[in-house]
């Protein structure tokens, strides 16, 4: 078979792929470019060409510098927590012990649950007049009083990170388990015999087999909590007063709520942007670890 | 490791007791205040065990009496069912051919790379434009559509997933049996699919968990019970006025149910594709 045929069968066999990925995403990114450019409601009129003023009035807006340091935040501290919740997590499976591999196979749970089930089991938890949370840190005699988590800017935003890690940790665990299980036995055998302590032989010998695919469950992860909409919006609609309103909730409420999709598309562009050169600058870091850990 | 240090022993299992704890706290008092009763809920101090289990909001949730909570709930149930079905169907049947073309062609592989990296969108990029193109199509509150538009999330997820299960299959069988004379579907057919089988099947349950989980898009295009999924529904009830919180517990634990059992049962196969996703970058 000639290397022509190959390529042409290989396009062939890919266009019902294609075809329908430019309906759903080629063509919306297209035209979200175009909204973008214009006065357009979501609603009722086409909306005429206002160059740039979108994007100047939304970059300008406090609205948007205090919620990008919102998301900034929750992704910065869910992710970190993650990552090091996850990475302990691992060691420990790691270990022999029984009842290893059913504590292994609870770590699906909190994946497999849905997002929106995770939000409304942890606003439910913090409660500020029934809640788990309250009536054990009384009971415990931690707190005096009821609080309310979710309904003080002071503690909204943490009390959602806390929801968050306890979903996403599990899986950085279960990839990190699986890197750590490659680790071949007699290297660390060998480092243990040189004399090197618990915490040389994590920094020299296992780290450099964790390194890639932390890297990779990183990347996600981040980028993820970056786009964060489901778990906010469920558990504090981006509230109170705004506290906890993450980047896509924003677009939500311009495009949506207040029905402004061009200012909307602009806002929605700007998020894309943000995220891309974060995996951007993240692949090149990838890279860089799979270089020196390999 | 090697150590057999009878403190360093009491370490882990504390630590081990400590992990299962984490885990497991949330997700029982879960299904504890979907069996207790609304005062013990109420109560201060609090209730952590039911006097009496009481069964009967599953009951409620699941009847499909009009204009109960119970139709409400399970007609969102159908609707997730069926929105997760046909999304399902469609990603598999565009994954299968797409993922064998590049992983036997990898010239074509940065087709499929560019429809990965479209992962890193926000769908708050893609919303306006299908918000406003499903409502021309007239297929706003309507599964068909939030089934097509779940495809952006499913289709390049198990199209990546396919193509790595084809490149674990060699192509030197593929190829001794079209020496033999048989053509590419029948050789499909044949060879290729029934080795593929448990990765098709892994990529199909990775698609439904995602359907299922889906609420972003939900939110966005369905608005009442013809099409409202359960993600929403949930949502709603979590927001609403219910005053009985139980009742949205038990919700929560139905619309667990399924993701959870799946994940249990297919913790291996689920464990590698995840990992491998996470190994080989």
């Amino acid at each position: 078979m000639s290397g022509t045929w190959m390529t042409t069968r290989a396009w062939l066999l890919m266009l019902p792929l294609l075809v329908i990925m430019v309906a759903v995403i080629g063509w919306p990114l297209v035209d979200t470019v175009r909204l973008s450019f214009t006065d357009a409601q979501l609603v009722g009129t086409a909306g005429n060409y206002v160059g740039f003023d979108n994007y100047t009035r939304m970059l300008t807006s406090s609205n948007f510098t205090r919620t990008l340091s919102t998301t900034t935040w929750f992704a910065v501290i869910s992710v970190a927590a993650e990552m090091v919740l996850g990475v302990l997590a691992a060691l420990l499976l790691n270990q022999e012990f029984r009842g290893r591999a059913v504590l292994r196979g609870l770590m699906i749970l909190p994946w497999a649950l849905p997002t929106v089930v995770n939000a409304t089991l942890w606003r439910l938890i913090y409660n500020p007049e029934y809640g788990a949370l309250n009536a054990a840190l009384t009971q415990l005699h931690i707190i005096d009083d009821y609080r309310s988590w979710l309904g003080e800017p002071g503690t909204a935003l943490g009390a959602l990170i806390v929801a968050d890690c306890w979903k996403n940790f599990p899986l950085v665990a279960l990839i990190a388990l699986a890197a750590l299980q490659a680790v071949p036995r007699d290297i660390t055998a060998a480092a243990l015999v040189d004399g090197a302590g618990p915490f040389n032989r994590f920094r020299f010998v296992i780290l450099p087999y964790l390194a890639g695919p932390l890297m990779v469950a990183l990347v996600l992860r981040t980028i993820e909590a970056f786009k964060v909409f489901d778990i906010i919006w469920v558990m504090t609609r981006g509230g109170p007063a705004n506290s906890t309103r993450s980047l896509s909730i924003l677009v939500y409420q311009e495009a949506f709520s207040f029905q402004r999709a061009g200012s909307g598309a602009s806002l929605a562009l700007i998020v894309t942007l943000l995220v891309t050169v974060l995996a951007v600058a993240y692949a090149g870091l990838v890279r860089k670890t799979a270089g020196s850990a390999a | 490791m090697e150590r057999k240090n009878p403190v360093f022993t009491a370490f882990i299992y504390v630590c081990a007791l400590l992990l299962a704890a984490v885990i497991l706290a949330p997700l029982a008092w879960l299904f504890v205040m979907s069996i207790s009763p609304a005062a013990d809920l109420a109560a201060r101090p609090l209730r952590w065990w039911p006097q009496a289990a009481d069964f009967s909001r599953y009951a409620q949730l699941l009847s499909t009496a009009e204009n109960s909570a119970g139709a409400a709930f399970t007609s969102s149930l159908r609707n997730s069912l069926e929105v997760a079905g046909m999304a399902t169907l469609a990603a598999v049947v565009l994954a299968v051919p797409a993922g064998w073309a590049v992983s036997r062609t990898p010239s074509v592989g940065w087709s499929l790379s560019m429809v990965i990296a479209t992962y890193m969108l926000p769908p708050v990029a893609l919303s306006v434009p299908l918000y406003m193109g499903l409502s021309w199509l007239g297929l706003l509150n309507n599964v068909f559509g939030l089934a097509l538009i779940y495809l952006t999330i499913l289709a390049p997820f198990t199209t990546w997933l396919m193509k790595s299960g084809f490149d674990s299959i060699p192509r030197e069988i593929e190829a001794a049996a079209m020496i033999d004379g048989a053509g590419l579907f029948q050789t499909w057919r044949i060879i290729t699919l029934p080795l593929a089988a448990p990765v098709v099947a892994t990529s199909a349950l990775f698609a439904v968990l995602l359907a299922w989980d889906e609420f972003f898009y939900a939110l966005l295009f369905t608005s009442d019970q013809r099409a409202k999924t359960l993600t929403v529904a949930i949502a709603d009830l979590a927001g609403g006025r219910v005053s009985d919180y139980g009742l949205i517990a038990t919700a929560g634990v139905l619309a667990a149910l399924p993701p959870v059992l799946i994940g249990l049962v297919m913790q291996r196969a689920l464990i590698s594709g995840l990992t491998s996703g996470g190994v080989k970058g």
